[in-house]
């Protein structure tokens, strides 16, 4: 019931929730930035931290030239807006929603194979969020504000 | 009980989890915990006399019903209410609010009227104002706050006129803590013939709190924050605006007589109790009353301000921290607000759990003050008297690790 060990409240421990992958791209903000001529732009909201993004994607013949973001959110959720713009720059709309799928497949502790595990390369770095249900909202944010920016995109 | 440890008297504060950790709780003006003497008197209630109070006719039906009474009696003089039939139990602060809105703010409300509160309230002390205002096509007009989150009175002057008809503050800032000069509010707003409502949801469990004296017109509080059960409240009314009231909500224990067609309603506070009541929670509200005038209101608050000037003088001290509700422990409860620069809030506070210290991140429902203080968030310690100066050690400990954990050097 509950998480009677205070100390150990959080089933992560602290150096894997804030591990060097998630310190580094929430320190970087090499993703952080606004577009020039972007072809979507969507906000993301998560009100039970406060994060407040905005997606902003440049599409060109069905393949993600650009993307970017800006606004305020905790480490987790713009670490987690950067890893995933890494990811996605270059790639395919459809292989961008192929990447989402998996993603929410990680976090729901579905068991992925090494390839899939290969596939989302640094976003791996969520997959013990499960454990600490009040942050899972803070990754989730970004992949839910792509899906809705490819939605958008698609005509 | 009258020792000075009060940590003795609360089982959760004492718990030890499985590596030997004791919470350093906190977060008290989310919710304070409760006190043996209000979880036996619970206890007791389940076990000897639990019953519908002001239904049966049985022995325990009347015990209950004694009981249940003799709170209200307890929570008027309490507060320095003239009699308990200025005491409607609620189930909360906001359902006080709510139904002094939708009852007599229906009432008095109409368009062109202007209601005003500040820029600090609570979202319970807001959001039936918005909703009241665009009903009516009223105007719903802000006081700016100070570092505290205190009004201030030239502001209050020249934004009373003969529109303003409802003045709803918080006595106690939730997020900044600063105390609100209610006697003077009350005046001023009394000269221009509006009705004041004073939120004192975060100031009855730290101050001693006189509605006689404040002379306010209505007044809501609520049990959890003040070591009893939630889902209870207090709106105290002054005589001739309850009886002017409808009820809000009707139905069961309400009324004198019901016709098919029509209704004629018991006498304040009865007519506002509509359905059965938490007489669990009253009963525990009942408790830990007698437990807080055991320890003495001003004793209460003086505990608090020897805390937070110790609170205020080692957090000042911490590395990259950036305090919100500056000054000097004048004038203000035991709430200070914070954050660490460059860092969320929220990872702020995750990373204090760590440390097993409880503390709060968010707009603490306050999100006009977020915009007001420019920030999207901030976290928030809140005292109360169970505190010591070792739970603030540890808070500060444990904020000095932040920047580290999140790689942003020390
Ligand atoms: C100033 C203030 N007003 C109102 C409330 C609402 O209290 P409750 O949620 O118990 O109705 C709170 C507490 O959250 C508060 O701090
Ligand atoms: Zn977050």
């Amino acid at each position: 019931m509950g998480c009677p060990p205070y100390g150990r409240c959080l089933a992560l421990e602290l150096s894997d929730l804030y591990s060097q992958v998630i310190r580094d791209h929430n320190r970087s903000r090499h993703n952080k930035r606004t577009l020039c001529d972007p072809t979507v732009t969507v906000p993301g909201k998560n009100p039970s931290c406060g994060d407040e993004i905005v997606l902003s994607l440049t599409l060109k013949d069905g393949i993600i030239e650009d993307a970017a973001y800006t606004g305020v959110g905790c480490a987790i959720s713009e670490a987690s807006v950067s890893i995933m713009i890494d990811l996605i720059r270059g790639a395919t709309v459809a292989k961008a929603s192929e990447l989402c799928h998996l993603f929410f497949r990680m976090i729901g502790s579905e068991s992925l194979t090494r390839e899939e595990l290969e596939e989302l390369d640094e976003a791996v770095a969520f997959s013990g969020i499960s454990r600490m249900p009040a942050r899972v909202k803070c990754a989730t944010m970004a992949w839910h504000t792509l899906q809705v920016a490819l939605q958008n995109a698609s005509p | 009980m009258m020792h000075t440890d009060y940590k003795e008297d609360f089982p959760l504060l004492l718990h030890t989890d499985a590596t030997g950790v004791k919470v350093a709780y906190l977060d008290n003006a989310a919710t304070t915990q409760k006190p043996r003497q209000v979880i036996d008197a619970v206890r007791t209630y389940y076990e000897r006399y639990n019953a519908n109070p002001h239904r049966g006719a049985y022995a325990i039906a009347m015990q209950v019903t004694e009981a249940f009474e003799s709170v209200r009696s307890k929570v008027a003089q309490f507060i320095g209410a003239p009699d308990p039939e200025h005491i409607v139990f609620t189930f909360g602060a906001t359902d006080g609010i709510n139904q002094v809105a939708q009852s007599y703010g229906e009432q008095v409300v109409g368009p062109g009227d202007e209601i005003l509160i500040s820029v600090a309230e609570h979202h319970s002390n807001l959001l039936p104002w918005q909703r009241l205002a665009a009903n009516k096509g009223a105007a719903l007009v802000y006081l700016s706050v100070d570092r505290l989150g205190c009004i201030r009175l030239e502001e209050l002057a020249a934004k009373l006129t003969s529109h303003t008809k409802i003045v709803a503050i918080t006595h106690v800032s939730n997020v900044l803590g600063g105390i609100n000069a209610i006697r003077e509010i009350a005046a001023m707003a009394h000269a221009v013939g509006a009705t004041l409502l004073l939120d004192a949801t975060q100031s009855v469990p730290h101050i001693p709190v006189d509605v006689q004296d404040l002379d306010v017109d209505f007044m809501v509080f609520t049990a959890h924050k003040m070591l009893a059960p939630a889902g209870v409240g207090v709106l105290y009314g002054k005589k001739d605006l309850l009886k002017q009231m409808e009820p809000a909500r009707v139905g069961g224990g309400i009324v004198e007589e019901v016709r098919e067609q029509r209704v004629r309603f018991l006498d304040a506070p009865m007519k506002f109790e509509a359905g059965t009541q938490n007489s669990e929670g009253i009963i525990g509200l009942g408790a830990a009353i007698d437990y807080l005038e055991a320890v003495g209101m001003e004793r209460v608050q003086a505990i608090e301000h020897r805390l937070m000037e110790y609170a205020l003088k080692t957090l000042a001290a911490v590395p990259h921290i950036v305090l919100y509700s500056t000054g000097d422990a004048a004038n203000r409860t035991g709430i200070i607000s914070f954050n660490i620069a460059g860092v969320h809030p929220h990872d702020t506070a995750t990373i204090l759990a760590s440390h097993a210290v409880a503390v709060r991140a968010g707009h603490h429902c306050a999100q006009p003050l977020m915009a007001h203080l420019g920030v999207n968030a901030t976290c928030r310690m809140s005292l109360y008297l169970y505190n010591t100066e070792e739970d603030i050690r540890r808070l500060a400990d444990g904020l000095s690790t932040v920047r580290e954990v999140l790689g942003l050097g020390t």
